[in-house]
């Protein structure tokens, strides 16, 4: 176990500093340095030649929210599980030299913990919500309507009668 | 004086560090980008670049200079302060994890003999890397996936259709895949129990004989973090942000000089960063096998031993060699594959990755715990 001292992280922030001003010294030399020529087509957000009709800022599809709702709810939960890699071995050791059941323990509880994340996958799953559109909902039911009737997931591995 | 140069001290070496760390990857990422045209150019039956210099191995230079006398366009209806921020967030993510790359085995120096002022005492190590985070894994995760709000803040302030869906398209893959890259470390560091870059290599280079190299114990584990460090770039097969083919480039359609230039190095740093990472968690990073036992046994022990600079020098070569092999793949997938198409790439992270990769972290934890009690 080694002390936690401030100073170990005191790269980031030289690091931090060191590529902010890299990156913004370049816009700055972009600025300075380019030609400057601006027409008005010129300036147009490109849209393969034509004018650009309406604007970019228009309503777009809530399945991107979906992702991010997922995705936030399975990151949290791989988060959880993190803390629990780290320790699982000397957690072991521990139960090794001494009384108390400390791996078994941390075993049982992070096994049920992966079985709810396992659980919720099925379900999100079920639900469709890692269907990308309708059409890929459907064909989605049409592919388990088809592997229910060739008999499961594995029946691709089974000797045909 | 004195007083003052002890307390800059750490910071003076912290930044040579920074310093030479950030010339050396600059470099070779430099020369990635002539090496991929290269290697495209062969792979389609071309030369690839051949005129500037000899090979055309100035060819990065001259690239370089032509992305800083163009003009610097800033499109009429973008947001500006996010459109000038969006390309310092994108190469900043990428610059962080730097400090962590795990370069070489540490050199036995008596660094007291040698700095004026006693500066070197209680110094026995000069360490290949800038900083050994205890958290490193967590850090290069945490900060690797800030780079998304470089693009997506990119895309959504450009006011260009293409953009907004590049954008969109490119947060919305990068979130899937970062699910499946953080379940599949996991197996990692149940094995290696530390999240500390050098502590990992150390516990493969303490592990059993048939588990040197973690890629032995954790090959699912090291197949999906491949697959998803490939979407986390936004590399060929995933590319589908850029996808010149149908978004004309995507979140950077609006971007054109330096401030295209600093995406292009955010997106090849990057490159180089999850290659470390996949060295580092899965091959040993600097660590050969056998070496340290070849090193112990010869008459040259006091060249090539363990802590030595000429063990440190081949440790880092052939660190330096799996990382090329990395970014050759990176190459060879990209002049080989097709694109996925959305839904194909969201089925893909979701319902192959993501399962694969949690059943991975669940199949460990059984294992570690039967094999440890």
């Amino acid at each position: 176990m080694t002390e936690f001292s401030l100073l170990d992280y005191a790269p980031v922030l030289v690091m931090f500093l060191v590529a902010i001003g890299f990156a913004a010294s370049q816009i700055l030399v972009a600025q300075l340095v380019g030609p400057r020529k601006r027409t008005a087509t010129k300036l147009m957000p490109y849209e393969c030649g034509k004018d650009p009709v309406g604007s970019a800022r228009d309503r777009f599809s809530v399945k991107f929210y979906m992702v991010a709702v997922a995705f936030l709810l399975f990151d949290l939960e791989i988060l959880f599980v993190i803390p629990f890699a780290v320790a699982f071995k000397s957690l072991l050791a521990a139960e090794q030299s001494g009384t108390v059941y400390y791996g078994t323990i941390a075993f049982v509880t992070m096994m049920f913990f992966l079985g709810t994340v396992v659980v919720g996958l099925l379900y999100e799953w079920k639900k469709g919500a890692f269907d990308w559109s309708i059409q890929a909902r459907a064909e989605a039911i049409a592919e388990a309507a088809e592997l229910k009737r060739k008999g499961g997931v594995f029946s691709r591995f089974r000797k045909a009668a | 004086m004195e007083e003052a140069l002890k307390t800059a001290f750490p910071f003076i070496a912290i930044s040579i560090g920074i310093l030479l760390v950030f010339g050396g990857v600059m470099m070779i990422v430099a020369y990635t980008v002539l090496a991929e045209r290269k290697v495209l150019g062969w792979i389609q039956g071309r030369i690839g670049p051949n005129r500037v210099g000899p090979w055309g191995l100035l060819q990065p230079f001259a690239d370089l200079f032509k992305f800083i006398f163009k003009e610097d366009l800033v499109p009429d209806k973008s947001t500006k302060f996010v459109y000038y921020l969006a390309p310092i967030v994108a190469l900043t993510a990428a610059f962080m994890p730097m400090i962590v790359y795990p370069f070489g085995p540490p050199i036995n120096v008596d660094l007291a003999a040698w700095l004026p002022y006693g500066l070197g005492e209680g110094i026995t190590q000069i360490p290949l890397r800038v900083a050994d985070l205890d958290v490193g894994i967590l850090y290069v995760l945490a900060i690797t996936s800030v780079g998304v709000y470089g693009i997506a803040l990119a895309g959504w302030s450009s006011n260009s259709k293409y953009s907004l869906m590049g954008g969109l398209r490119s947060s919305a893959q990068m979130i899937s895949y970062e699910l499946a890259m953080g379940a599949s470390v996991i197996g990692v560091v149940l094995l290696a129990g530390t999240l500390s870059l050098g502590g990992i290599i150390d516990a493969q280079i303490h592990a059993p004989w048939w588990s040197r190299w973690f890629i032995v114990p954790q090959f699912v584990g090291f197949v999906v973090f491949l697959i998803a460090a490939f979407a986390e770039t936004n590399r060929v097969p995933f590319d589908l942000p850029e996808a010149e083919t149908e978004l004309v480039a995507g979140f950077h359609t609006e971007y054109s000089a330096l401030k295209f230039a600093l995406f292009f190095m955010a997106e090849y740093v990057n490159m180089f960063t999850v290659s470390v990472m996949c060295v580092t968690l899965f091959l040993g990073g600097w660590y050969i096998p056998g070496l340290d036992w070849v090193a112990r046994q010869t008459d040259l022990v006091w060249l090539f031993g363990v802590g030595t600079v000429g063990y440190a020098l081949i440790s880092h070569v052939g660190f330096l060699l799996k990382i090329f092999a990395f970014l050759f793949l990176y190459i060879w997938v990209r002049g080989t594959l097709p694109r996925f198409r959305f839904d194909q790439l969201m089925n893909f992270g979701w319902k192959f990755l993501l399962p694969v990769a949690l059943g991975n972290v669940i199949v460990t934890v059984i294992l570690v715990f039967l094999m440890n009690r």
